[in-house]
């Protein structure tokens, strides 16, 4: 049995990188800094390690070529998941230009909503460390944190020394939008957060309303969506008056429609604060299995964020047309490779009836069995890598933690791609 | 194998040969002596053509998030410059910030074999790494950006001796992989961050009470005391203020005679003379880097079009966010390390402002006489993408050409530079020492940038032309390690360089202060934060090549 300290995890997407971890042969335990988020990754048994073609057992290499067969006759192939680490994605983007494949990122749809704000007017955004060292207002807007990320107060808000900050537990912390499920955003001093609770779909007006209070307008009603008008300029005031104030949302969980200009109306406002004279700054949520990772690959490999296709033998963006979801349902598709190394729950959608190639993380279980399932190692686990951190600056450096034999998506995927050639 | 290139005409300023006949031996990747009694494996007709080494270029943002950043903000700019791939090359994009593969494709088919990133924050470094791995045919490095961490500026605060300082630089720089050291607006990164909108020389960080010219100084004297051949590599204060001329010469005169390169230095020479109070202050920065010969510089020449700036000074960057074209704009604080700023510009001949910056830059490089300590950029992508070297190269060389484009600006500018008047050209000579022998030298490099023995057989040939847009955008040949990956200005092979880096000796004690910091600032561990060797090299591509500090062997 070994012990391995201070292990970075791929999982929460807050780059924790403090776990102790103990390795007994192939099985893993987290005892020290886990989570409910990282224990369980980090923890689930190796299940399969076997290739299947059609539901049997196979070597790899036939595994391999039964899925280049696939890709090399189909017309218009799409690569789903995108779910692992660098390496991996960089092997990806290769196959997918040689293939003249769609990429869509599993979480685009969520991403997208910051992606087309940020193309359209851009923000001003901050990382991690510098709310944990200045942040002295932070507001969480259409969000429930401590679900997305148990550790984030813990860490990042209620640490107890800060380089600016004499007393980090007189943050205020205030909610617009979804109430938090739990007390986590309660500071050390039993100070709760204020909650100006309304219906996800009423964000727009509601964030509409506290930007024009930020910039002074008049605005002619009491209310708006249940919240009083006073009680949201308290908060514009707030932010006006704050040394670092920190604007938080999670794109994935501004689930209606067009929730893209809800994000823009938030960052501009966040523009509006420093045009005012003090500092704010927008921090967006994201970075679980990979997706900061596969943004950022696709991003220096084409220019463009992922979900894209090399169709027509050249990087095309298009956040609407290459969702491959819509592409299943218009029929535009005759092949299906989903890539998703961290997760074995996250199975694939379901395309119809398409040739299908799943390479995903050991133990998956399919309603229906793929055509061909390649399981393969986790990165962070089963070998090293690297994968992004939410604030989309951090690269942290995975550790390999154990010899399970797994092949790494990376590995997997260039075999696919060399067999397309041979 | 044996390569042998016959009878071109070889510019080699690093060994004195300006442009003589003669025939280069190439054997294992190098070059090498005419073999007593050997026949070529492989021989290339030269005869007459121009041969220079491979070109360098000494800062050029090609990998690091902020980049990746700029690219993502402009989609519409990457379609109408899409790359298809083929056989050999990968699909990609290009246009103001190119996607890393078309990145290393267009500096190899304009003969560059060696770019530089100048902005390599260090808690992204591995990022830098990382893309600058995805980038074909040319050798990397970058230099690590520091003056505005936190670390950095508490302990020029506590007052903490030369030593100290010197120690944390060399740890940086190991930990970042990095090649040199970099400041951006010393200090104003962080001032920022504590609201202060501008940062003067003498202007003290209200938090830490620490001015941009003491930062500069701790610095540049750390990097002599460290031995990195490398000057430090200085983006100054005040960039793009009008007046901001004084704060360049007052910058000069505030380093004592310590080496320093001032890079851009075009952004930094405005005076604020004639009816719209802007001018240039290219003469007075041109004689001060004339008389000092501790400095060097970088000019970063803007030319008209739709470009993206993308630069660590997020406090600059934001102040000018107003002129943004498109008018979108992201601006980062990083990590209690730095920050960042994108900025779309489109430049145009008629703006009177545009048009006289690009006369400016053209008048340092004429003014500024010894090419040894000046180096050919456009800050790509700030003032223009890296392809536009050809036809800069052009305005150097061809008085008659630059008149021509002087006549088409906006005629204020014209009346408010001294262009016309100089009647200096480029020779041959000269634009190699510029883009290759000195690069090579400053940036300290051993065994690139020259055409002697056991240099490294990165060698550019092209046909020589009167036009030199012509005739640098399109060499017959470029070699890169002695193998052949460019013909006809076509990629014919994909290679994958070195990252030189350089590794300076430090107290190793030093880590025992820095791990509390890091377990009680930051938000990863020390260990986590250093760049391993094998995070380069394990993709069985990259390679790091080591060189040695002064008075170091390796
Ligand atoms: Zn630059």
């Amino acid at each position: 049995m070994t012990t391995i300290t201070e292990v970075p995890s791929p999982f929460c997407g807050i780059g924790s990188d403090d776990l102790t971890i103990q390795v007994d042969g192939v099985s893993i335990k987290v005892t020290e800094n886990g989570c409910a988020i990282n224990t369980p990754a980090f923890e689930e048994a190796i299940a399969d390690i076997d290739p299947r073609v059609d539901g049997k057992m196979v070597s790899l290499d036939v595994a391999i070529k039964r899925a280049a067969k696939i890709l090399k006759k189909a017309n218009q192939s799409v690569i789903g998941g995108c779910a692992t680490d660098v390496n991996g994605m960089r092997a990806l983007m290769a196959l997918a230009d040689r293939n003249g494949a769609v990429v869509d990122n599993m979480n685009f749809t969520g991403a997208k909503r910051n992606f087309l704000a940020m193309q359209d007017s851009g923000w001003m955004n901050t990382t991690l460390a510098e709310i944990k060292n200045r942040c002295d207002l932070f507001v969480v807007v259409g969000c429930d944190l401590e679900a997305f990320s148990p550790q984030f107060y813990q860490r990042y808000l209620w640490n107890k020394e800060s380089m600016f900050l004499k007393d980090t537990s007189k943050r205020e912390v205030i909610y617009i939008g979804k109430a938090p499920s739990g007390k986590a955003s309660t500071s050390p001093k039993k100070a709760k957060a204020k909650v100006l609770e309304c219906a996800d779909a009423d964000l727009p007006e509601v964030m509409a309303v506290l930007r024009a209070l930020v910039k002074d307008h008049p605005v002619s009603v009491d209310e708006v969506a249940g919240i009083k008008i006073t009680d949201l300029k308290k908060i514009a005031d707030k932010l006006k008056k704050a040394t670092y104030g920190v604007v938080t949302w999670a794109a994935g969980a501004l689930d209606f429609s067009q929730a893209e200009l809800t994000v823009q109306m938030l960052c501009e406002m966040v523009k509006d604060v420093n045009a005012s004279g003090v500092r704010c700054s927008g921090f967006p949520l994201g970075g679980k299995e990979g997706d900061q990772t596969a943004n950022q690959v696709c991003g220096w490999q084409t220019g463009y964020p992922a979900r894209m296709r090399f169709s027509s033998d050249i990087p095309e963006y298009d956040p609407f047309l290459y969702d491959i979801n819509s592409m299943f349902a218009n029929g535009e598709v005759d092949a299906f490779l989903w890539v998703q190394a961290f997760n074995s729950r996250s199975v694939p959608p379901h395309g119809g009836k398409i040739p299908t190639i799943v390479v995903a993380r050991s133990g998956m279980v399919f309603e229906e069995e793929p055509d061909v399932f390649i399981p393969i190692g986790t990165p962070g686990i089963d070998h090293s890598g690297h994968a992004y951190r939410l604030d989309n600056v951090v690269a942290i450096r995975l550790k390999k933690l154990r010899d399970s034999g797994l092949p790494s998506t990376a590995e997997v995927l260039t075999a696919i791609e060399q067999a397309l050639v041979s | 194998m044996l390569t042998k290139l016959t009878g071109g005409i070889v510019y080699d300023p690093a060994n004195k040969i300006n442009g003589k006949q003669k025939d280069i031996y190439i054997k294992d990747g190098k070059i090498v002596n005419k073999p007593r009694n050997a026949d070529p494996d492989k021989e290339y007709n030269i005869k007459g053509k121009v041969v220079m080494a491979g070109a360098i270029d000494l800062h050029t943002h090609i990998g690091g998030g902020k980049g990746n950043i700029a690219r993502m903000l402009m989609p519409e700019n990457h379609r109408i410059d899409p790359v298809a791939h083929t056989d050999i090359k990968r699909a990609g994009t290009g246009h103001a910030m190119p996607s890393t593969f078309v990145t290393g494709y267009r500096y190899a088919e304009m003969g560059y074999t060696a770019a530089f990133e100048p902005a390599v924050l260090p808690v992204n470094a591995r990022q830098a790494h990382m893309e600058m791995g995805d980038v074909p045919m040319l050798d990397k490095g970058g230099y690590v950006m520091l003056g505005s961490d936190d670390y950095f500026l508490r302990m020029m605060t506590a007052k903490k001796d030369q030593q100290a300082i010197n120690d944390y630089v060399a740890w940086t720089i190991r930990a970042a992989q990095g090649v040199g050291i970099k400041v951006v607006n010393p200090g104003g990164i962080s001032a920022f961050k504590f609201n202060q909108r501008k940062l003067d020389l003498d202007e003290k960080n209200t938090h830490y009470n620490v001015t941009p010219r003491d930062i500069l100084r701790s610095l540049a004297t750390a990097i002599k005391e460290l031995g990195i051949k490398h000057p430090l590599h200085v983006h100054g204060s005040n960039l793009g203020v009008p007046g901001n001329v004084q704060t360049t010469l007052d910058s000069i005169a505030g380093v004592d005679g310590l080496p320093v390169h001032l890079t851009h230095v075009q952004f930094h020479s405005y005076g604020t003379e004639g009816d719209f109070k802007f001018s240039s202050g290219a003469a007075k920065i041109a004689e001060s880097i004339n008389k000092n010969k501790n400095m060097s510089v970088d000019v970063g020449q803007i030319m008209f079009g739709q470009t993206v700036t993308a630069s660590g000074d997020s406090q600059r960057q934001y102040a000018n966010h107003g002129i943004a074209s498109p008018n979108k704009w992201v601006c980062m604080d990083i990590e209690c390390d730095a920050g960042c700023g994108l900025v779309p510009f489109k430049y145009k001949d008629q703006n009177f402002v545009n048009a006289l910056q690009w006369a400016i830059g053209l008048e340092i490089f004429l003014l500024v006489d010894d090419p040894w300590r000046i180096f050919l950029t456009t800050d790509h992508p700030n003032g223009a993408p890296f392809t536009s070297y050809p036809h800069l190269i052009r305005l150097l060389m061809d008085k008659s050409f630059r008149n021509d484009m002087l006549a088409t600006i906006h005629p204020e500018a014209k009346k408010m530079t001294t262009l016309a008047s100089i009647d200096r050209e480029y020779t041959m000579q000269e634009i190699a020492i510029l883009t290759r022998a000195g690069a090579a030298k400053i940036t300290g490099l051993v065994g690139r940038g020259a055409l002697g023995k056991n240099d490294w057989a990165d060698i550019t040939v092209y046909t020589e032309n009167e036009n030199r847009e012509k005739m640098f955008e399109k060499p017959d040949y470029v070699f890169k390690n002695g193998e052949m990956v460019v013909k006809d200005g076509e990629i014919v092979k994909t290679v994958w360089g070195t990252t030189h880096v350089v590794r300076p000796e430090y107290d190793k004690s030093v880590e025992k202060d820095l791990k509390k910091y890091f377990d009680k600032y930051m938000t990863m561990k020390m260990g986590n934060f250093t760049i391993s060797d094998d995070e380069i090299t394990e993709d069985g591509r990259g390679s790091i090549t080591v060189h040695p500090t002064v008075g170091e062997k390796i």
